[in-house]
């Protein structure tokens, strides 16, 4: 059931699933995953509405931990360290594991103080690092033109597409190993979006990208690597361009070309 | 969308009733609110405005007569209709209320004329008000004036006015020497005998009989200078006749204020009534709080909802970060939001009876044993205070906080908190940084709300440290300048102390309309400064979703 075509060369695998399954309660979510996630590449996550993707983006960064009566199974290894773990410091992993969410989530409070917010709660107060930190991450994220004049000011007065390239600046902003999109352009027009992609593709040189998304252009314009889930399994994970043009499943053959879903 | 009642081609909009029904609601509602603060400043702003003296010729015989004298005078204060039995059915009299002054002389200084009595009415130019430290206004005549340098001036001459004023000038200034040296001066002494006499060990040395020696001389000399300033009080006085013949002098130092009400000119009048209304505000209270101003009444109410409200956050809002963030959701959690609630509802008595029983009795009680035990039996804190008013009061409005603080914490989206989390923070880190601020409006309109309710209640008060007169200020610049044991006055204490408790309740009737305007005017005030800080966090934040 777990057909893996063209697994990635395993010195490069940064996240190491085995054997993962997800309950809510009694509710199984998530159905014996298998995936290794390559270092430095972006590998996109597709699959009909409720078949486990966001589920399991979270298992990632153990943010189901805050669910009541979740429970996860199985391993998941982040660079060797097994994160299906009591005593796992997921403070530690939030900051090697950075998040943005489908709806972009700024802070009350100014643009400046947004960015800086992960290294803050760090203990780091020294201005120079953090005005430093601010240029650098709002110039990856592509947002210190628009901003650079009003730092200060609330990043609630943004508009949605500039409030989600600030949420992947403060995701950078701490310098994490890996990056979990979550359906990240949902709510943003085509020109956001095309600048969010273009965001992406230039992060994959630094970061390791996991992006879940509905779109199967994105899909095949942003990653590497493409996993299609349904109804709580991996169906298919490899190549992006081989998954989108010669899908082993038949399944997958039906999502991508708009058959089912 | 097809609606059922389009297809029966009804084209009314809907909802139409509903306007109507909800609109009335609010109409309502509104003029009730508006009718009520109308009459409050109407009846409260009055009291300023100067009232013209009114003269009397009454009909011989008749029940208006005053003292057998059929010449009378005095400020119409209000007309009242009242039936009067006849041999068969009844009558409807109207009546002046009379403000007849001069209590001394004529034993109450207001009474009831029939309309139907007086033959003839007039408003004397030369009519005078003059207002005293004892017995209320004098109405009437003047005479002359006798100078304390011993020179005379008749009502007659030009300079009467004038001199009058200078002397009263010089009246003032002796009352503020003599409150100087009795309440501050003599008042410190006082304090550092006590501190002194607390002290057995150190009175016993020599040191100490020589600073409490050194003391008692100081106070000797003190003393002697207040009687010299009292004399000076006595000397001069103000001649008047009043409207029924009696010659009276006032002594210069009994005068507070006069005025002419029959001739003065608008601007004059709108003077006397700022300045009316600055010492209703300013002044301490005299003659059984019927005359003179409300301050200490004002601070005391201020810095008890000040102190209420620094007592009240706190806890309110820590219980509720627990109670939403932290506590496991179950029916323990639910019971204890239930009883939250239920406590709002509490009769606000109740709580004043547990104030005394639980701060003042065994909280203060243990206080001065263990602290104050040198001045025991007198206690200091075990008994009504400033503090424990505040507690009291913040511990009846702590539900209010708790469920706006609760509120306001649930309107956090999830999304924020997870952003925070997955950036690496802690969940105190998250509470601290994120959530409370982005609350911090809603929490304030908690704090606004505890702050009304807790501003205008007097029941609990009565039982835990509100007095009508406290001899001193919460604050002052003895050390430790708040004193939080001392008893206090406060706005609603003294409505009610005026209303209910009043010797002379004609008197206290038109304050307790100004002290019920400036109850209503400090609220607003206190809330006004809380929206203000509410605002400025909202802007700061720019979440707009309270
Ligand atoms: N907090 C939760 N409690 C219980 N069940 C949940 C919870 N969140 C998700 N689920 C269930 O788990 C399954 C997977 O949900 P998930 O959010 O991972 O889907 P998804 O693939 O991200 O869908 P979408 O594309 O619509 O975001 C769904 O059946 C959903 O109902
Ligand atoms: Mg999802």
């Amino acid at each position: 059931m777990t057909s893996t075509l063209e697994a990635p060369p395993a010195e490069d695998i940064v996240i190491d699933v085995r054997d993962i399954s997800f309950f809510y309660g009694a509710n199984k979510a998530l159905h014996h995953l298998h995936m290794r996630i390559p270092r430095r590449q972006c590998t996109a996550f597709i699959g009909p509405s409720g078949c486990g993707k966001s589920t399991f983006l979270r298992c990632i960064n153990r943010m189901n931990d805050l669910i009541d009566g979740a429970r996860m199974e199985g391993s998941l290894l982040l660079d060797g360290m097994e994160l299906n773990s009591p005593h796992v410091d997921v403070i530690a992993l939030r900051r090697r594991v950075g998040m943005v969410f489908q709806k972009s989530n700024p802070f009350p409070k100014s643009i400046y103080e947004n960015v800086i917010y992960g290294l803050r709660i760090a203990g780091v107060n020294n201005r120079s690092v953090l005005d430093e930190t601010v240029e650098r991450c709002l110039r990856k994220a592509a947002l210190w033109e628009e901003v650079k004049d009003r730092l200060h000011s609330s990043a609630l007065q943004l508009s949605g597409g500039q409030m989600q390239r600030l949420c992947i600046a403060r995701s950078i902003a701490v310098n994490p190993e890996v990056i979990l999109m979550d359906e990240p352009c949902s709510a943003l027009d085509p020109r956001a979006t095309s600048r969010v992609e273009d965001l992406i593709a230039e992060l994959r040189q630094e970061f390791t990208i996991v992006i879940v998304t509905h779109n199967m252009q994105q899909a095949a314009r942003v990653s590497d690597w493409t996993a299609f889930f349904y109804e709580g399994k991996l169906i298919e994970f490899g190549a992006t361009q081989q998954l989108f043009t010669k899908p082993a499943s038949q399944q997958t053959q039906d999502y991508i070309t708009g058959r089912f879903g | 969308m097809n609606l059922p009642h389009h297809k029966f081609g009804d084209t009314r909009p809907a909802g139409e009733t509903g306007v109507w029904l909800t609109s009335m609601g609010l109409a309502i509602g509104l003029f009730m609110v508006l009718a009520l603060l109308a009459l409050i400043v109407a009846n409260g702003l009055s009291v300023f405005w100067p009232k013209p003296v009114l003269e009397l010729h009454l009909k011989p015989g008749s029940a208006s007569v005053l003292r057998d004298q059929t010449v009378i005078g005095g400020i119409v204060t209000r007309t009242r209709d009242r039936m009067v039995p006849l041999a068969e059915g009844k009558a409807v009299e109207r009546e002046w209320h009379l403000q007849v002054g001069n209590k001394d002389v004529y034993g109450q200084g207001f009474r009831y004329v029939a309309i139907n009595d007086a033959l003839k009415t007039e408003y004397p130019a030369d009519a005078m008000v003059v207002e005293r430290m004892e017995y209320g206004h004098a109405v009437g005549r003047p005479l002359s004036l006798a100078l304390p340098d011993g020179r005379t001036v008749a009502a007659g001459d030009a300079g009467f006015s004038p001199a009058l004023h200078d002397a009263l000038r010089g009246v003032r200034a002796l009352r503020g020497e003599l409150r100087q040296v009795e309440k501050k001066a003599i008042g410190r002494i006082n304090h550092a005998m006590t501190q002194l006499r607390l002290n057995p060990d150190k009175l016993a040395s020599p040191d100490g009989r020589a600073e409490q020696a050194e003391l008692q001389k100081r106070y000797d000399v003190l003393a002697a200078d207040a009687l010299r300033i009292r004399g000076e009080l006595e000397k001069g006085s103000l001649s008047i006749a009043l409207f029924t013949g009696e010659q009276r002098a006032i002594p210069l130092g009994q005068i507070v204020h006069f005025h002419f009400p029959n001739r003065m000119t608008t601007p004059e009048k709108v003077g006397f009534f700022l300045h009316g209304l600055k010492g209703f505000v300013a002044d301490d209270p005299r003659e059984a709080n019927t005359e003179g101003g409300i301050f200490p009444a004002i601070f005391g109410t201020f810095v008890m909802t000040l102190l209420m409200s620094i007592a009240v956050m706190p806890f309110g809002i820590l219980a509720a970060i627990y109670l939403r963030e932290y506590a496991k959701q179950g029916w323990f959690t639910r019971s204890v939001r239930i009883s939250v609630n239920n406590l709002a509802g509490v009769p606000s008595i109740v709580f004043g009876v547990f104030g005394l029983g639980f701060f003042v009795y065994f909280t203060g009680g243990t206080i001065d044993q263990l602290f104050f035990s040198k001045s025991l039996p007198t206690p200091t804190f075990g008994t009504g205070g400033i503090i424990w008013a505040a507690l009291t009061l913040a511990l009846m409005t702590v539900p209010v906080v708790i469920v706006s603080t609760e509120e306001a914490l649930a309107a956090v989206p999830r999304g924020t908190r997870e952003g925070s989390l997955a950036l690496g923070a802690s969940k105190w880190q998250t509470i601290y940084r994120v959530v409370l601020p982005a609350a911090a409006p809603g929490i304030m309109t908690g704090l606004v709300l505890a702050m009304a309710r807790g501003a205008g209640e007097v029941a609990p008060l009565m039982l835990v440290g509100v007095v009508k007169l406290a001899p001193s200020l919460p604050i002052d610049d003895l050390f430790p300048f708040i004193h939080l044991d001392r008893k206090f006055m406060h706005l609603g204490f003294h409505i009610y102390d005026l209303g209910f408790q009043s010797p002379d309740s004609d008197a206290a009737r038109p304050m307790v309309f100004a002290t019920t305007l400036f109850l209503i005017a400090l609220v607003v005030l206190l809330n006004l400064g809380a929206i203000v800080i509410r605002e400025r966090l909202r802007r700061k934040y720019a979440t707009g979703a309270f």
